[in-house]
């Protein structure tokens, strides 16, 4: 189990090493001769106008919050899946209302039209 | 009859200990050379990615495809490398320059770090812990982080968009996916891949096919890929997230997306069709990583196909899409699963199969009636009259007098 887990370790920190070698060489063999019309943003020809990193469509945030509801919602439900055979009907049936519940509130989002992309 | 992996893993560590090395000392250098091997491998598997994902969109679109270098072309992809290697690599004004740069690290070394928990073989897996499918979430949504990062960093609005349109669609996607990954899980009561493996008796494809497919679906959305391509609609955004990025930084976006489909079919090789399992593989457990790589190969293919069949839908449709079908379907399904699962105790796997096979194609027929309703009332929607504002005739008539 740990010499598992020494793998992922590893792997952790070799991963990054092989995209990375692959970024190094071509800063030894490849051309390097920046200039000012050469570095513009690319915006098909066209000036780039204003500040790029502009706040942005709110719309995003609610989907996000609801994302994180449910996010979190599986991560108790793994556990509960993992034990399946430990557990009585009853248990099965609360892990049950447990989802319903959720359903419910993803049918409130839906009514309150949270879910409307406009 | 062992197989080689691991006999040679044991010599190697008697030789070492042989050295005097400690116990810890010899675990870390295999788990190196393990790493090393395994990532190897994977990318030049990745390398022919490119060559049969090019080949294939050829021979769907009709076209030949590369059948200039090597035979078949089979040598256009290391043309590629190399050339994407003395490219000049152009850093664009205003851009971040620490994250613009470890971006495409990042997207390829997650990608590599999934390969971790996939099993080869009864024996063969790089690292067999127990909580292999959360792993496989966790480290799986790393790779949007990539993608955001790439966005962020450019300078360059279409890249930011194309970033907006990422976050979105991957948080919804996220949903189904992990709730389809929970089947397989509850089934095995396992989160550890081998023993999801072990348990398929039949693959899980033939007792809960809908998983499968609502798996299926997030996984295309997950890559990215057509029809859910909005982070990188070309006739919209351009390139989307990496239209600043050029050479061997370019080249690593795109080996970090053939791949990641890749893993995504290995994955669900794995998960629903029964990874190393076929005949012989007890005996010989070298035939393990064959059947793995031929299950994998025909979901990429199905992903391939997918791609190069179906037009781009709009962000709304997919959104929608996802909460409003998806999520609820998948919930659905989990409960269904769930109650069926704990009622059947004690009965014959023949009977239990057919059951929750049964269940399946219910809840599928069901979804098509429903889904049928609704498409009659938004055609009925759609096709009525409504005001549309049209220019009075007498300035069109000036207009046309002004010419």
């Amino acid at each position: 189990m740990l010499n598992d887990w020494i793998f992922i370790g590893v792997f952790l920190i070799l991963a990054p090493i092989f995209p990375a070698a692959a970024l190094l060489i071509p800063r030894l063999i490849a051309p390097r001769k920046p200039n000012p019309l050469k570095t513009e943003t690319y915006e098909c020809g066209i000036e780039t106008y204003g500040e790029t990193r502009v706040q942005f469509k709110a719309q995003y945030y609610i989907f996000a919050l609801v994302f994180l509801i449910f996010d979190i919602e599986v991560v108790f439900l793994y556990p509960w899946a993992v034990a399946f055979d430990q557990l009585p009907m009853f248990a099965v049936l609360e892990g049950v209302l447990f989802i319903l519940i959720l359903v419910a509130g993803l049918l409130y989002t839906w009514r309150k039209g949270v879910l409307e992309w406009a | 009859m062992s197989d080689p992996v691991n006999s040679i893993s044991e010599w190697l560590r008697t030789i070492l200990s042989g050295w005097g090395l400690s116990e810890g000392l010899i675990t870390v250098i295999l788990a190196v050379l393990g790493v090393v091997i395994l990532a190897t491998i994977v990318l030049v598997v990745d390398i022919m990615l490119v060559w049969i994902e090019r080949k294939m969109v050829a021979r769907f679109q009709d076209r030949l495809g590369p059948n200039r270098v090597g035979p078949f072309g089979i040598i256009q992809p290391i043309a590629d490398v190399i050339k994407l290697l003395i490219k000049e690599d152009i850093l664009p004004d205003g851009a971040d320059r620490f994250i613009f740069n470890i971006a495409p690290i990042f997207a390829l070394a997650t990608v590599l770090l999934l390969w971790a928990v996939v099993p080869f073989a009864p024996t063969i897996i790089g690292a067999d812990i127990n909580v292999a499918v959360l792993y496989i979430v966790a480290i799986g949504s790393i790779g949007t982080l990539a993608i955001i990062m790439a966005g962020w960093a450019s300078n360059n609005k279409y890249a930011l968009l194309g970033a907006f349109r990422t976050v979105a669609l991957l948080i919804a996607y996220e949903v189904p996916m992990v709730i389809a990954l929970l089947v397989p899980v509850l089934l095995a009561r396992s989160m550890g891949m081998q023993t999801i493996v072990a348990a398929q008796s039949p693959w899980y494809i033939f007792v809960v096919p809908l998983a499968a497919l609502i798996l299926f679906v997030s996984s295309i959305a997950e890559l990215g890929r057509t029809p859910f391509d909005i982070s990188e609609a070309e006739s919209e955004i351009v390139a989307g997230f990496h239209i600043e990025y050029t050479g061997m930084k370019f080249g690593l976006f795109y080996a970090g997306e053939l791949l990641h489909a890749l893993t995504v079919s290995a994955l669900i090789a794995t998960l629903f069709l029964g990874g190393w399992r076929g005949p012989f593989v007890d005996q010989v457990p070298i035939l393990g990583p064959v059947y793995l790589f031929i299950k994998a190969f025909l979901v990429y293919y199905l992903i391939m196909w997918v791609r190069y069949s179906f037009p781009r839908i709009r962000i709304d449709q997919m959104l929608g899409f996802n909460w409003k079908f998806l999520t609820p379907l998948a919930l659905f399904l989990l409960v269904v699963v769930a109650i069926l699962d704990k009622a059947m105790v004690g009965v014959s796997q023949v009977q239990y199969v057919l059951v929750m096979l049964g269940a399946n194609l219910l809840i599928v027929w069901g979804t098509v009636i429903i889904l049928r309703t609704y498409a009659r009332v938004e055609r009925k929607r759609v096709g009525e009259e409504r005001a549309v504002a049209i220019a009075p005739e007498s300035d069109l008539a000036d207009l046309v007098g002004q010419e």
